[in-house]
C-alpha cells in the first residue's frame, strides 16, 4: 500500500513502518520491522534515524507529563512518533505519515503487554525482549491498528 | 549473616533485591492510577512515592516527606514505625546497619526507574516525640538530576 508518497505509474514503494523499545543505557530491548524485508541500505537509514530521534525524546519527555509524546523528529519524508512509559521505557515509530490517533492505540496496547514483560521478576532491565508471544501479539497490534 | 560477609555487603544485598522490586512497582503502580501521567518532576516523584507507594507497600501513606534545609538535591522520607524494622532487633555487633535498607533499594529502584538516580539510605533517627527512634530513608539526588530540574525550569520561564 502506498501512503502518499510520489509513487509513479502505480508502481508500488515500500512503506515505512518499523518500531522500536529502547530500555535503560538507550539500548534497544525489542525491535520490529512492520513492513517485511527491506535492501541494508534501508535499514541503516531507519536505525540511525531512530537512534537521532532519541535525543528529540529526552527533551520532549521532561517537559510533559503525558506518556503519548507524538510526532518527535522527522527525517525526509520520515517521521518518529513516541511513547514513553513511567519507568521511562521508550517506545519509538519510525513511519511514513500514519494517524496519530491510531498509532497512540497501537503505544497504549504495547504499553500492556510490555508490562506484563518487565513484571517477570527474571526480566532485567538491559535484556532483550526474546518472547515469542509478544512478538506476535505486538505484530497483530500493528496490523490492526496500523495496516 | 550467612551469605554476606560484611554489613556492607548485607546492605547491599537488601538494596539490589529492594531495586528490582522499585522498579517493577513503579511501572504497575502508575499503570493503575486512574489517569496514567508520568511525573518527569521531582517533587510529583517523591509525593508518589509517599503517597502511592507506601500505602501500597504499608497501608498507609509515609509519616513525613522533607527535603533536607543544608542540601538541595536531599530529600527525607520518614516512617515512624518502618515495616521491615519492626520485628528485627539489630545485633550491636552489626553498628549501624538498618534493615529498611531494603525499603530504600525500592525507593532507589523507583527513583531510578523514572529517571532520578540517587542514592538512598535507611537511617534511625531519635525522635523525641517517639518512644522508638523513626526511620528515615535518606535520598540524595545524582548531579544530572538537579541539573536536568534546573534546565526544565529556565526552559518553562524562558
Amino acid at each position: 500500500r502506498c501512503l502518499g508518497c510520489r509513487c509513479k505509474g502505480g508502481v508500488a514503494m515500500a512503506s515505512t513502518l518499523t518500531f522500536v523499545i529502547v530500555g535503560q543505557n538507550d539500548q534497544p530491548v525489542y525491535e520490529v520491522d512492520l513492513t517485511g524485508p527491506k535492501e541494508q541500505q534501508a535499514q541503516y537509514l531507519h536505525q540511525f534515524v531512530l537512534h537521532a530521534a532519541l535525543d528529540a525524546v529526552d527533551e520532549a519527555m521532561w517537559i510533559t507529563k503525558e506518556l503519548h509524546l507524538k510526532a518527535v523528529d522527522r527525517f525526509n519524508n520520515l517521521m518518529v512518533t513516541a511513547f514513553v512509559t513511567p519507568g521511562c521505557a521508550r517506545f519509538l515509530l519510525l513511519h511514513d505519515g500514519r494517524n496519530d490517533d491510531a498509532i497512540k492505540s497501537f503505544f497504549t496496547d504495547v504499553y500492556d503487554l510490555y508490562l506484563k514483560i518487565m513484571l517477570n521478576p527474571l526480566h532485567t532491565p538491559t535484556s532483550r525482549i526474546t518472547n515469542r508471544e509478544f512478538d506476535r501479539k505486538v505484530r497483530l497490534l500493528a496490523k490492526r491498528a496500523l495496516g | 549473616m550467612d551469605r554476606a560477609s560484611s554489613t556492607v555487603e548485607l546492605d547491599d544485598r537488601l538494596d539490589r533485591v529492594g531495586y528490582d522490586v522499585g522498579l517493577r512497582m513503579l511501572e504497575l503502580l502508575s499503570y493503575r492510577e486512574r489517569v496514567m501521567r508520568r511525573k518527569p518532576e521531582v517533587l510529583d516523584m517523591l509525593r508518589f512515592i509517599h503517597s502511592t507507594a507506601w500505602p501500597h507497600m504499608f497501608g498507609k501513606a509515609a509519616d513525613d516527606l522533607q527535603q533536607a534545609a543544608a542540601a538541595e538535591d536531599e530529600y527525607m522520607i520518614s516512617d515512624y514505625d518502618l515495616l521491615a524494622n519492626r520485628f528485627i532487633s539489630v545485633p550491636k555487633s552489626y553498628g549501624a546497619f538498618n534493615p529498611g535498607a531494603l525499603v530504600a533499594g525500592v525507593v532507589r529502584g523507583m527513583l531510578d526507574g523514572a529517571g532520578f538516580p540517587a542514592r538512598v539510605s535507611a537511617h534511625y533517627v531519635e525522635h523525641r516525640d517517639r518512644p522508638k527512634p523513626i526511620t528515615t530513608i535518606l535520598i540524595k539526588f545524582e548531579p544530572t538530576v538537579m541539573q536536568r530540574q534546573a534546565h526544565i525550569e529556565n526552559l518553562k520561564k524562558g
